[in-house]
């Protein structure tokens, strides 16, 4: 620490000393034990069928505000990317590099970001009206989707500067409950994730919801794929 | 050792600020309104959980497992936060969090004028960031829409989790028509909020150094993770070169897996929403994505003098929800800014205190009325009042150690102790106190008592002692009064039978 004189002790030590000295001081047994955590009494696995799961989905998705698109597979989402884009009058979105082809509608522009053709500046991301990406998983009980930034889920900055947010969800990718959805992300990844319930919002002035801050203010979900529940990968 | 928690030790007694906070009607209005809203909506979520319960139990295990073993845990995101290119600094107090702060921003930005774009963190609040930052030629923009509010009214924060709520909306169009230079603003909270969003937009995209808060860090990983609504917090992880990371060390939780409780805990109880917005979570440095450099500092100030006593230190599992504000009947007449401190309520009574030492906010630990809704609501199970019993206590035990044992009060207690540990000098004082009341009875009320007793009389209704008390008129009707070792413990209930 750059901060240490050598006459003195660190920072870092005199904390760590003061903590040990504290703790050292007549602890009940109970608490000392080495495992963190107790067995867990709370749900850690969901109960509804698969299609109870996507309609809870789908309804806590709306009840923040969010759109929600469905398709049957693959084949419909260039047509619902193109609703999506057309209903917020939208022209030109971004996706990452990689992002297949074969799913984006003709008639507007898709910037590519990252790959050969270089990550796109702070200013282009800005000007951009729209990005879509794809998602990790997603949990039916809060209205969640969850990005693990990279690949087709693209960096932070590109799912944040554009207005309209629009994520490409799998069926099979949604799960009821929290602890279901954490446990499918690898602790050891050390890509940013980053949790999406609804578009940005605040309650600051008068406790009345504003929908819109700074991050998108608007939120499409395209739900599409078979309602059976995908392996752990 | 210079611990700080705002600006606490210049902040008049709770009694006297709350006397004040009492008499401004709109104040009490705002909190009203704002703290029914939260807590309407919290009760609406945690009803919808069956197993809320056994998720406030799991997170106070886990936070009681965590402090009891901080040391350990600290090392390990230290090292695991090193390993993904972080680099960590440990804070002794408020006064080397900032020069911390301070040295490396003008590391990165040189020695000319130089600005921050900050989100939300109360625990830059406690520190008095800003200030230490102005001092040195910084800007800090704040970018929270409350937090801004607080910044540009000059004022302080007077709730947790929704600092500005003591500001309805005309308050709000006055200040940013006056600061932003925006006359035509209305006071539509849309359009104040898009203000806020145009004001702030540039600076998100151009100022290159950010500093934040963690709501958590993950031992496991190096993990840092924080939990908002407004996207503010996303830009301020995301877009800066340089981002500073302060974090109180409570604030470690040993596995990644451990936010399956908290992110449910949380979010529930600070704004009663299933989940916020936005959760952002990042380990270290990613090329290609987010800030190049990321510094953590780690603060102490005074947190490890609370870990001692297992007591006190449940104080330290606080995941800063404000749920406990949003319930307590006190702070919901007073509003926050009457605690003199940043963290106000309940868990301000318990926390400011024990952080800063008792003696600057010997009020605070009586600034409750031990009605326990603080502790019902509270997701990770801190037994407040039992805490501020306990703090009480401790204040009372110091007192007599200094000149203060010779306080009317102190003198009054000691010489009521006296009177309760023997049933002879009981009676005695009941005999006396019979003849003394005469001067302040008024039918079966006493009124206008003198001195110290007349705090309670001016509030409360108090009944006289009776002529005749219940062991006297037991012995006057010829029975035997059932006497036993402890004859003295049923003689309080001396009204009647």
């Amino acid at each position: 620490m750059s901060e240490q004189t050598p006459a003195q002790p660190s920072a870092r030590d005199e904390i760590l000393a003061r903590i040990r000295t504290a703790l050292g001081a007549g602890l009940p047994a109970e608490l000392t034990s080495q495992k963190p955590t107790p067995e867990a009494a709370y749900r850690r696995t969901g109960q509804l069928n698969r299609v109870a799961v996507l309609d809870l989905f789908v309804d806590r998705l709306k009840d923040y505000d969010a759109e929600v698109l469905q398709v049957g597979d693959e084949r419909g989402l260039a047509g619902a990317l193109g609703d999506a884009l057309n209903g917020a009058r939208e022209l030109c979105a971004v996706v990452a590099e990689g992002f297949p082809e074969a799913w984006l509608p003709m008639g507007f522009e898709f910037l590519r970001d990252g790959g050969l053709s270089g990550l796109l500046s702070i200013a282009a991301l800005d000007s951009a009206q729209a990005v879509v990406t794809t998602c990790a998983v997603a949990i039916a009980s809060t209205g969640t989707i969850v990005l693990v930034h990279g690949g087709t889920q693209g960096r932070r900055a590109a799912t944040l500067l554009p207005d309209h947010h629009i994520c490409l969800v799998r069926r099979g990718q949604v799960l009821e409950l929290v602890p279901e959805a954490l446990e499918r992300l690898k602790a050891d990844d050390p890509a940013p994730i980053t949790t999406i319930s609804g578009p940005s919002a605040t309650s600051d002035i008068e406790m009345t919801r504003i929908r819109g801050v700074h991050g998108p203010r608007r939120l499409t979900v395209v739900l599409y794929g078979p309602a059976e529940l995908e392996p752990v990968s | 050792m210079s611990v700080r928690v705002g600006k606490t030790a210049a902040a008049p007694s709770f009694p006297v600020a709350a006397k004040a906070a009492l008499k401004n009607s709109q104040l009490r209005h705002n909190v009203h309104h704002a703290t029914d809203v939260i807590r309407d909506k919290r009760a609406l979520r945690v009803e919808e959980m069956p197993d809320w319960q056994a998720l406030r139990g799991a997170a106070a295990a886990i936070k009681a497992h965590t402090l009891r073993h901080l040391d350990r845990y600290l090392v390990e995101f230290e090292r695991n936060c090193t390993r993904a290119g972080g680099q960590v600094h440990w804070a002794r107090d408020a006064d080397e969090a900032n020069a911390i702060a301070i040295r490396l921003i003008r590391g990165y930005s040189g020695e000319g004028p130089a600005e921050v774009i900050k989100v939300k963190t109360m625990t830059s609040d406690e520190v008095q960031m800003n200030a230490a930052l102005e001092a040195a030629g910084i800007t800090p923009y704040e970018t929270d829409l409350a937090d801004m509010i607080v910044q540009m009214g000059d004022d302080e924060p007077s709730h947790i989790v929704v600092p500005a709520l003591h500001k309805n909306r005309r308050e709000v169009r006055d200040l940013f028509r006056e600061k932003m230079g925006r006359p035509e603003l209305s006071d539509n909270p849309e359009d104040l909020t898009h203000a806020a969003r145009t004001y702030l937009r540039d600076r998100f995209l151009n100022v290159r150094i950010g500093i934040g808060g963690a709501n958590f860090a993950v031992a496991e990983t190096g993990a840092v993770c924080v939990v908002e609504s407004e996207g503010n917090g996303r830009m301020c992880v995301t877009l800066p070169e340089v981002l500073i990371t302060l974090v109180g060390i409570e604030k470690v939780v040993p596995r990644f897996a451990d936010l399956e409780v908290f992110l449910q805990l949380l979010p529930r109880s600070a704004t009663g929403e299933r989940m916020n917005p936005y959760n952002s979570l990042w380990t270290g440095v990613q090329a290609g994505d987010g800030p190049r450099i990321f510094h953590v500092i780690l603060l102490d100030n005074g947190r490890t003098k609370m870990m001692a006593d297992a007591m006190e230190r449940e104080t330290l599992q606080c995941i800063r929800c404000g749920a406990c504000l949003n319930a307590c009947p006190v702070y919901r007449e007073t509003g926050g800014h009457a605690y003199g401190s940043i963290y106000s309520g309940p868990i301000g009574a318990i926390l400011s205190p024990q952080l800063q030492g008792l003696e600057h906010s010997r009020s605070l630990p009586y600034a409750s009325t031990l009605c326990g809704a603080c502790y019902e609501v509270c997701p990770v199970k801190i037994n407040i009042p039992e805490i501020l019993i306990h703090l009480r206590g401790r204040e009372v035990r110091e007192d007599q150690r200094s000149l203060r044992a010779l306080t009317s009060e102190n003198l009054a207690m000691q010489a009521a102790a006296l009177a309760f540990t023997s049933q002879r000098r009981y009676e005695a004082a009941q005999r006396l106190a019979r003849m003394g009341q005469r001067l302040f009875q008024r039918g079966d009320e006493l009124v206008k008592l003198p001195g110290m007793a007349g705090g309670w009389t001016k509030y409360r209704d108090l009944r006289a002692i009776p002529a005749q008390s219940f062991r006297d008129w037991w012995k006057q009707r010829g029975a035997t009064p059932p006497t036993t070792t402890t004859t003295t413990t049923n003689t309080t209930g001396s009204e009647d039978a």
